[in-house]
């Protein structure tokens, strides 16, 4: 261990605890959205466009009028205009479309009707006359010089350009012993969580709406629909029940929270509306398609010199989190290797189809994928073992990346060295016979983002812990949300350690924006490091003033009282007070069990005992990123700088069978520096869930349009995300390190650890067959191809690049570039 | 016109009125039955969220229309505990950490009893060919079958 981490001295942070409300979801009590039902509630179903791109010329509702059941419909010409999105700096979204459509699925009427089934008929009497504009399709298209303008004020349909560089790439590639250009495509991706985005939006008689979301972001829905409605923000209540999932999906912007709203609104009555699956594919703004061009020169001894970077982003129709994306894809790339020369030239580009935005590993998916099997590329041509070119590059702890990031804790190399030894790499690599393999990658991510969406000087992330009256528990309000990740437990365990109670006693009220103070929510991996940190501020408070009144009434040393469990030791250095304040407890108690006998008071005594003075006992606790320091060349590094970064190595093992060209996944070894972990089981499930997700994000997963923009596969059984047969062996590895700005040394765990999978498989798949995959999903059927070209050329590998298509799409970047 | 239907939900006798297109799924989480334990992920019996078990076997329930439960024994997440007593596959699955989001959780629960309802040493691979069609985003399916596993052995030692 390179940290010094002391274990001893905590009872319930880094073992295993059970989930909050993990009983309930195994038992169907857990109410998800879709699960509330208030009365005289409406079902709600949204019209959306069947063309990419055309002009809205008319919409008839008299026929759905009149179908028994339907209440209300909502066009564009009836509801607010108002634009919204994620970043202030970019709203170009409304709830409804009111003179164009932009995308195969946009939304262009809204109805609510007594149940689903009316609303859904009701649709289909609905009748639109359209007048089809081109549509751009793709990158290519909408960068063309005369290309129609899906936004009008942005030319070549040019969503956002990044331009970077830091040092001198030119003079990094001059000194370099070899240099070597790759272009690599993924595909868009969904997030394919299992619960649909899914609400309900109620007003009461004020005028005061509550409305329950799946959502990942209670803080910015809750903004969000009050500037859209034109509703003071605290007439507007966000509440996320229990979650079923988000992955990124449900960190942005939603118009389905905005109309539900409006047609609670409208008709007065409660409206609950549920995404089909189908939509889920058409509104999740989930992985961003990229066309990457990388361009790497390395020493004769392996250093990395050089490195440059330029890149296309399909952004589909609005913006969204995109803008924050093609940032990400530029700066959260280099790490975890110190390099000195660095260029990146990003373009997101609005296109004719659904939105793209953030999912699981933000930003540093496909590039990141690309970097890691150039580097092992230049490794095998340098004849240097592919472990060894990345420990002789890695950060370490106390290293500042060129783009300004600093890693207060790093144990990359550790990582790397666990995953390479547990998965008996030195004995694999190079000994295997032709069609199996091994490969390696590596990664690091942020532990939470140092700006908000919008601009704000408030604190990130603001706690309240309150002691019941009773003295039996303690609350924990934060409006962070727990969508499965495990976020609510994490407050819990961080709040039982500092006041010596049990994860049982905590009891956690999360992402209400009523009843909690503001978080901004679980996106960039933010809430262990920051929620926690106010977390621990807030209990700490609280600890702290109750030991305070305790040492004054007792005469006895703070330093000499501590929380331990469930009693306040050290009191017992007073029988007289003890005497008292037990006495006093137990007549206010008759009949009542369990009732504390001897030694230092309990937890129950002491709290009711300051109850009784002062009132309630409250601990608030806040946390705002520090001032970071990040490269002011590296133009919109901010984006990327992070109070912390985890770091994550992953090994794969392959069989490929040489004449079908069939793949099999054999094992994949991750090992994951998270910091402290804070609660192991947790961690670990991140781990196994991230490589199951980079496998299927590696292997199978494509969202796939037909010549029109329409999702052709629209379907769970379609779209194909890793059945429990899909999944090789794992073996989850957890590598901690002391993260000094984390609460307990913690940071962020699970996100980044799907970035290095890709790569690993890709690199596996080339050591068994040969066969470099540079366009992800990875199929047999590409691997075959490229056995069969080798089998023509007589070479023992082949290069599978990207389509002719990304090739023209990466060449008009660089026609842009200049 | 609505079809009459009698069955068994969790031991309770039902008699009730259901459109003739009303799924099992729609019914058990309506307003008649309103158990919405059982989960739906995609109305098309892709996912496996919606698993019931109908005499015993396990069925997506969003394929079964309401009327075809006629005179049918049906078991939902909320009738698999006993006297108060969760299942032991419900105790492993929470002990084990097999749960994240928890939404396909229920349908995996089922699925795994009438695995083990018919094969109680079920090897891994049997585990995971039996829940191939219980789609998790979640877990990678790791945990979830450590938790079988585990149920399988509880459940064992119980009957002995």
């Amino acid at each position: 261990m390179a940290d010094n981490i002391s274990k001893g001295e905590f009872s319930i942070i880094n073992s295993s605890t059970i989930r909050k409300g993990v009983p309930e979801k195994a038992t169907g009590r857990a109410q998800y959205t879709g699960d509330i039902v208030l009365p005289n509630m409406l079902f709600g179903a949204i019209l959306r466009s069947p063309h990419a791109h055309a002009r809205l010329l008319n919409i008839d509702i008299s026929k759905a009028q009149q179908l028994k059941g339907v209440k209300v419909i909502l066009t564009g010409k009836d509801v607010s205009q108002i634009k919204f999105g994620h970043s202030p700096a970019r709203f170009d979204e409304t709830a409804l479309a009111l003179d164009k459509v932009i995308f195969v699925g946009d939304e262009v009427a809204a109805v609510a009707a007594v149940d689903e089934q009316t609303a859904k008929e009701a649709l289909d009497l609905i009748k639109v006359e359209y007048e089809p504009l081109p549509d751009l399709l793709d990158p290519l298209t909408a960068m063309a010089d005369d290309a129609p303008l899906i936004h009008p004020e942005y030319p070549r349909n040019i969503c956002q350009e990044v331009h970077n560089s830091v040092g001198n790439v030119e003079e990094g590639f001059a000194q370099s012993y070899l240099v070597r250009t790759d272009r690599f495509s993924n595909k868009k991706t969904d997030g394919a969580m299992l619960e649909p985005q899914a609400c309900l939006a109620n007003f009461d008689l004020n005028g005061n709406l509550t409305l329950w979301t799946s959502t990942q972001v209670s803080h910015y829905v809750q903004r969000e629909v009050a500037m859209v409605l034109e509703l003071p923000i605290e007439k507007v209540r966000v509440i996320a029940p229990y979650v079923g999932g988000g992955f990124g999906v449900k960190a942005s912007s939603g118009s389905h929270e905005v109309l539900a709203s409006m047609l609670a609104m409208a008709v007065k009555q409660p409206v609950r509306l549920v995404l089909e699956r189908a939509e889920v594919f058409i509104r999740s703004r989930a992985r961003h398609q990229y066309f990457h061009e990388m361009k790497i020169g390395v020493s004769k001894d392996g250093k990395i010199m050089a490195h440059e970077h330029l890149a296309v982003l399909d952004g589909g129709s609005h913006a969204s989190l995109g803008i924050a994306t093609v940032y990400y894809n530029g700066s959260m790339l280099h790490a975890p290797y110190a390099i000195s020369n660095l260029k990146y030239d990003g373009y997101r580009i609005y296109t004719n189809k659904p939105t793209s935005g953030a999912l699981r590993g933000h930003g540093a998916v496909s590039n990141r994928a690309l970097f890691e099997t150039q580097l092992s590329m230049v490794a095998e041509e340098l004849g240097i073992d592919p472990v060894e070119i990345r420990l002789k590059n890695m950060l370490q702890k106390g290293d500042r990346t060129k783009t300004g990031y600093y890693m207060s804790s790093f144990n990359a190399k550790e990582s790397l060295m666990a995953a390479r030894d547990d998965s008996g790499w030195q004995q694999k690599k190079g000994k295997l016979p032709r069609g199996k393999g091994i490969g390696v990658g590596s990664s690091y991510f942020v532990s939470g983002a140092q700006g908000a969406i919008y601009r704000t000087d408030i604190p990130h992330s603001t706690v309240m812990i309150k002691v019941a009256e009773d003295g039996r528990g303690v609350t924990v309000y934060t409006g962070a949300n727990e969508i499965g990740q495990g976020s609510d437990t994490v407050m819990a365990i961080l709040t039982a350690e500092i006041l010596g109670l049990k994860v049982e006693n905590i009891n956690v009220i999360s992402g209400d924006t009523a009843l909690c103070p503001i978080d901004l929510g679980a996106y960039s991996s933010r809430q262990t490091l920051m929620t926690g940190n106010a977390t621990k501020q807030a209990a700490e408070a609280l600890r702290d003033q109750i030991i305070k009144k305790v040492s004054d009434a007792f005469k006895i040393p703070a330093a000499d009282l501590k929380f331990k469990d469930g009693r306040l030791l050290g009191t017992e250095k007073n029988p007289d007070m003890v005497k008292d304040v037990r006495g006093r407890y137990k007549s206010e108690h008759r009949g009542f069990s369990k009732l504390v006998d001897n030694g230092p008071l309990s937890f129950e005594e002491v709290t009711r005992w300051v109850y009784a003075g002062q009132g309630s006992i409250l601990g608030t606790g806040t946390y705002t990123p520090p001032e970071l320091q990040y490269s002011k060349e590296w133009k919109g590094s901010i984006v990327g700088a992070s109070p912390a970064y985890s770091t994550q190595s992953c090994i794969a093992e392959v069989s490929v069978d040489m004449e079908t060209g069939q793949l099999t996944v054999d094992k994949l070894t991750l090992a994951h520096d998270c910091g402290l972990a804070l609660n192991r089981q947790s961690v670990e499930g991140q781990l196994d869930g991230s490589m199951c997700h980079g496998l299927g994000e590696a292997l199978y997963e494509e969202v796939v349009f037909d010549q029109k923009g329409k999702v052709v596969n629209n379907t769970m059984g379609d779209y194909k995300i890793p059945t429990s047969l899909d999944v090789p062996e794992l073996s989850a590895l957890v590598i901690e390190s002391n993260e000094p700005h984390g609460p307990f040394g913690a940071k962020e765990a699970g996100e980044g650890c799907i970035i290095p999978v890709i790569p690993a498989i890709i690199n596996a798949i080339y050591d068994a067959c040969g066969v470099l995959i540079l366009d992800i999903p990875i199929t047999s059927e590409k691997i075959f191809n490229g056995l069969q070209e080798m089998k023509k050329t007589g070479d023992r590998t082949y290069i599978y690049k990207p389509s002719v298509y990304a090739d023209k799409i990466i060449n008009r970047a660089a026609e842009l570039r200049g | 016109m609505k079809k009459h239907i009698k069955l068994t939900i969790n031991d309770n006798e039902y008699e009730l009125l259901v459109n003739p297109n009303e799924t099992l799924a729609q019914l058990l989480r309506g307003s008649q039955i309103n158990l919405t334990g059982t989960k739906q992920g995609c109305e098309l019996g892709d996912c496996g969220s919606c698993t019931v078990l109908l005499d015993g076997k396990a069925v997506n329930s969003c394929l079964v229309l309401a009327a075809q439960a006629d005179g049918c024994r049906v078991t939902t997440i909320e009738g698999l505990s006993r006297n108060g007593e969760i299942h032991p596959i419900q105790k492993a699955f929470i002990e084990q950490g097999a749960v994240q989001c928890g939404y396909c959780t229920p349908g995996m629960i089922l699925k795994a009893k009438s695995l083990l309802d018919v094969n109680p040493n079920p090897t891994r691979q049997e585990i995971r060919e039996a829940m191939v069609g219980n789609l998790c985003r979640c877990t990678g399916y790791f945990k979830i079958v450590n938790a079988i596993e585990t149920a399988a052995n509880t459940i064992k030692a119980q009957e002995k």
